[in-house]
């Protein structure tokens, strides 16, 4: 049952699990089911590093469930270019985030459940928790046949997989997420997750691409609120706690102080593709030009989101080499972002005099490159 | 008066120092017989007056400490080592992020144990680290006290040099949580720990202050609340000043990258032009009216009219009679070319900072096109989504600042055109009409810039002039309308 707690019923709750009483072990259970009213996946994983930061979970256990609109995550050392269509998430309007913990990408939307364990590190158990939602699973639809997997994946009957799992572990505090399968658009997952871009060499963690099924289509009753209530009451019943569901708001401030600038930081370039491990583009693609195709090179390397080296090689009789180097020297130290370049093919044009000719090929040249990107 | 003398050996089995302390008094040196035996954990206490305890000691200097990948759980014995906080050389403090490491899908922050220097680092980016061997080697400062067995005096004023024992009791505490009751004249003895056996964590340190005080003590250093970023209303209110404000910032200085360095180049050949200004009020009290009119007609075309078409097109207009406007030079200035198609470029203030679309053949275009045309550049705007083709190719720019405020500007001419302007905001303002009444009239602010190797005062004060006669009898910009 989703009771809604008052907020200052949820701070004490809060305030309780941060300051335990001194000198006195507690045998008296305890532990908190947290559910987010927000659907914004910065939001959302910002209260994940406010509690992992900021909480005493010492025999408290915390469980978030939230849900957010359409958004690709990464994990925190994976390549965004190598792991969705960032083109068709800029022209749908899907959000990237970069979560902290490790592990694949994932797309989610409203119809998937988002679920996160928080422990002490001591008492972090993946297994545990993957048993603890099929135990929540079953109680829902007995016959329903989903197994944790050596992966920590869920899958169901055995070949699609539900449920994809993630953790962070910092030096009291651990947590492990995973996500949830419900009723999710899964043609759209697939062609986000799928990366057009050739040519990427990097060390970055690579996601294992896997046959995804909805929990709902297996059975109809099995919304994303039954199980979200099943799996509270799973939680609650293991840890001997209320089974009291706290609604929370991941932009107050004054029940997680400082939580928005934690949200405002994982929204920055610097984060999310800035964070990508050093990787290099070996590509090419072809103009046309007098009934012919031209073939142009090109080589970039990446490293901190920014273009370190850039060589771009045109054939001279269609660009001559001077231009072509002015153009390769003026893209280090760029952000590989097809804004920044439109923004630097439009300062070359001001500031580099050169013939109306020269200019239609820089163009036809950069929005090329900014198909790679 | 005791004064301590502290031996440390190493102890191979447990990997750890072993602490052999001595108790020593001043009139009779006598070596006691060890007293505590003591499990060197955390080295990196802060006395206030460190040196006090140090000359009595046996202490050495920049002892270099291993520092091992410790246990991760789960039985993980080897982890990828995906990013360095810190590099050789770095200073770092107990609790300081070091590394990140991934193992099968987690990711783990490693964090330091000591204080210290950064000597060594043992992998490389992406190279396979193995727990219980070592991760990095930091060097740390003159090794302090240990866990246990911290001497007691009377709780005196904060700045002495204090120390505290528990005669023949044991306490566990980190050096953290020391510091913590020192600051608070707390006596180690009185609180009770409730952590692994009886050791005194800082919330019991915050519960025994609670109790003293009957208040509730601000949150840890960590999360503590940060007072929201002053409004720009807040700045303007004058704030009683009681005391002396002490500033404790810093100067960060970085490189300057992306955008900003476009910037630099952009406006670095503009600063090769020589600018003149011209500004102008306008009267757009006719404007208002009939914008009001079509407004709700463009709308249920899907188009929000804003008043940027109609300076758009006038400005055209004017331009069709002052060519030399449309122009561009090259770099020696020694040709003129009157581009024929008028793309007036429009000032964008997006997210990844300014951007000039244009909206192509203004000449030919109606004020609904034109409206629908910034609609759509807009929207691309927003999106970080402007092609090429619509950044480049502009021969005249208008900058409409006064969306964000302000009346008067000194625009910069964006090469290689050669004149831009820039409207202010629409305030509404008394003036006199024909009659001599006073009216309340809807002025805008205009500020012309030009180059003034090619163009006069006199074309553009004319220019602005027709402009401005355009927009403030819109009907005699329909006398004119191509």
């Amino acid at each position: 049952m989703l009771i809604p707690f008052s907020t200052k019923n949820c701070f004490q709750l809060l305030c309780n699990l941060k300051v335990p009483a001194a000198g006195f072990k507690n045998t008296v259970k305890s532990g908190l089911i947290l559910q987010s009213i927000s659907n914004d996946v910065y939001q959302n994983l910002a209260v994940e590093d406010w509690i992992h930061d900021h909480m005493n979970l010492e025999g408290k256990p915390v469980l978030f469930l939230w849900r957010n609109s359409p958004s690709v995550v990464i994990g925190r050392h994976q390549n965004p270019w190598q792991e969705c269509n960032l083109n068709l998430m800029r022209e749908q309007g899907i959000k990237l985030a970069r979560r902290r913990s490790g592990g694949g990408t994932v797309y989610h939307d409203m119809g998937n459940i988002n679920l996160t364990f928080f422990t002490t590190k001591k008492k972090y158990d993946r297994m545990e928790n993957l048993k603890l939602v099929v135990r929540a699973l079953n109680a829902v639809q007995p016959q329903l046949d989903v197994q944790p997997t050596k992966r920590f994946d869920l899958l169901l009957d055995g070949q699609f997989k539900i449920s994809g799992t993630a953790s962070k572990i910092g030096r009291t505090t651990a947590y492990h997420h995973c996500t949830l399968l419900c009723s999710t658009d899964r043609t759209f997952l697939s062609s986000l997750l799928k990366s057009p871009y050739q040519g990427i060499r990097s060390n970055a963690t690579a996601s294992i691409p896997a046959l995804v099924k909805n929990l709902l289509e297996k059975d109809p009753t099995l919304t994303c609120e039954v199980l979200m209530n099943a799996i509270a009451a799973e939680y609650a019943a293991y840890h001997q706690i209320d089974n009291h569901i706290s609604l929370i708001n991941p932009t107050d401030e004054t029940l997680f102080p400082g939580i928005n600038s934690k949200a405002k930081e994982l929204k920055t370039w610097e984060w999310i593709y800035g964070k990508t491990p050093k990787f290099s583009i070996n590509t090419s693609f072809n103009v046309l030009y007098e009934q012919s195709h031209l073939e142009i090179k090109v080589f970039i390397d990446i490293k901190n989101g920014r273009i370190e080296i850039c060589n771009i090689e045109a054939p001279d009789h269609w660009l001559p080499m001077e231009i072509c180097d002015k153009l390769n020297s003026s893209f280090i130290g760029s952000k590989f972002c097809p804004i920044e370049t439109s923004m630097l093919i439009n300062i070359l044009h001001r500031t580099c005099p050169e013939d109306d000719e020269v200019h239609s090929k820089w163009n036809i040249l950069c929005e090329k490159i900014k198909g790679i990107m | 008066m005791a004064a301590v003398r502290v031996m440390r050996t190493w102890s191979q089995n447990a990997g750890r120092l072993i602490c052999v302390r001595y108790f020593q008094t001043c009139n009779n040196v006598h070596v006691l017989k060890p007293k505590y035996v003591c499990f060197f954990g955390y080295p990196s206490f802060k006395y206030s007056h460190p040196h006090q305890l140090l000359k009595t000691s046996a202490a050495l200097h920049g002892q270099i400490v291993q520092f091992k990948l410790s246990d991760i759980g789960e039985g993980i014995r080897e982890v990828t080592v995906k990013e360095w906080y810190v590099k050789e050389g770095d200073t770092v403090s107990q609790f300081d992020s070091i590394c990140e490491v991934q193992s099968d899908k987690a990711s783990v922050t490693i964090t330091s144990r000591y204080d210290g220097v950064i000597k060594k680092l043992y992998y490389n980016l992406d190279d396979i680290a193995y727990v219980g061997k070592p991760l990095v080697d930091i060097e740390t400062e003159a090794l302090k006290d240990s866990e246990e067995d911290v001497v007691e005096t009377p709780a005196v004023p904060h700045d002495e040099h204090t120390h505290q024992e528990i005669k023949g009791q044991k306490t566990l505490a980190t050096p953290a949580v020391r510091r913590l009751a020192m600051e608070n004249n707390i006596k180690l003895s009185e609180v009770v720990g409730s952590g692994k056996d009886g050791r005194i964590l800082k919330e019991d340190i915050l519960n025994y202050l609670e109790k003293q005080t009957g208040a509730i003590l601000p949150p840890s250093p960590k999360a503590e609340i940060m007072p929201p970023p002053p409004t720009p209303k807040d700045r303007t209110t004058p704030i009683p000043i009681s005391k002396p404000l002490v500033f404790t910032g810093k100067d960060r200085t970085e490189p300057i990258k992306g955008f900003h360095k476009t910037m630099v180049k952009t406006m670095s050949a503009a600063l090769k032009i020589p600018h003149f200004g011209y500004c102008d009020e306008v009267d757009l009290t006719e404007l208002v009216k009939l914008r009001e009119e079509l407004k709700p007609i463009a709308f249920a075309r899907g188009v929000k009219l804003s008043f940027m078409p109609f300076f758009l097109k006038a400005a055209s207009l004017g331009l069709l009679q002052f060519p030399i406007l449309n122009a561009s030079v090259d770099e020696s200035c020694q040709n003129i070319t009157y581009k024929a198609s008028h793309n007036i470029g429009i000032a964008m203030d997006t997210e990844q900072g300014l951007l000039v679309p244009n909206v192509k053949n203004v000449q030919i275009c109606s004020v609904f096109e034109i409206a629908s045309e910034l609609n759509r550049l807009q929207k691309l705007g927003s999106l970080g989504q402007l092609g090429t083709t619509d950044l480049t190719g502009g021969t005249f720019t208008l900058s409409n600042i006064g969306s964000i405020g302000g009346t008067y500007a000194k625009p910069i001419i964006l090469p290689p055109e050669v004149a831009i302007g820039a409207v202010g905001s629409i305030k509404a303002l008394p003036r006199f009409n024909e009659k001599g009444e006073v009216y309340k009239a809807r002025i805008m602010n205009v500020s012309w810039s030009a180059d003034h190797r090619i163009i006069d005062g006199a074309t553009m004060s004319r220019f602005s002039n027709l402009w401005k006669s355009y927009l403030e009898n819109p009907a005699f910009m329909l006398l004119d309308l191509k």
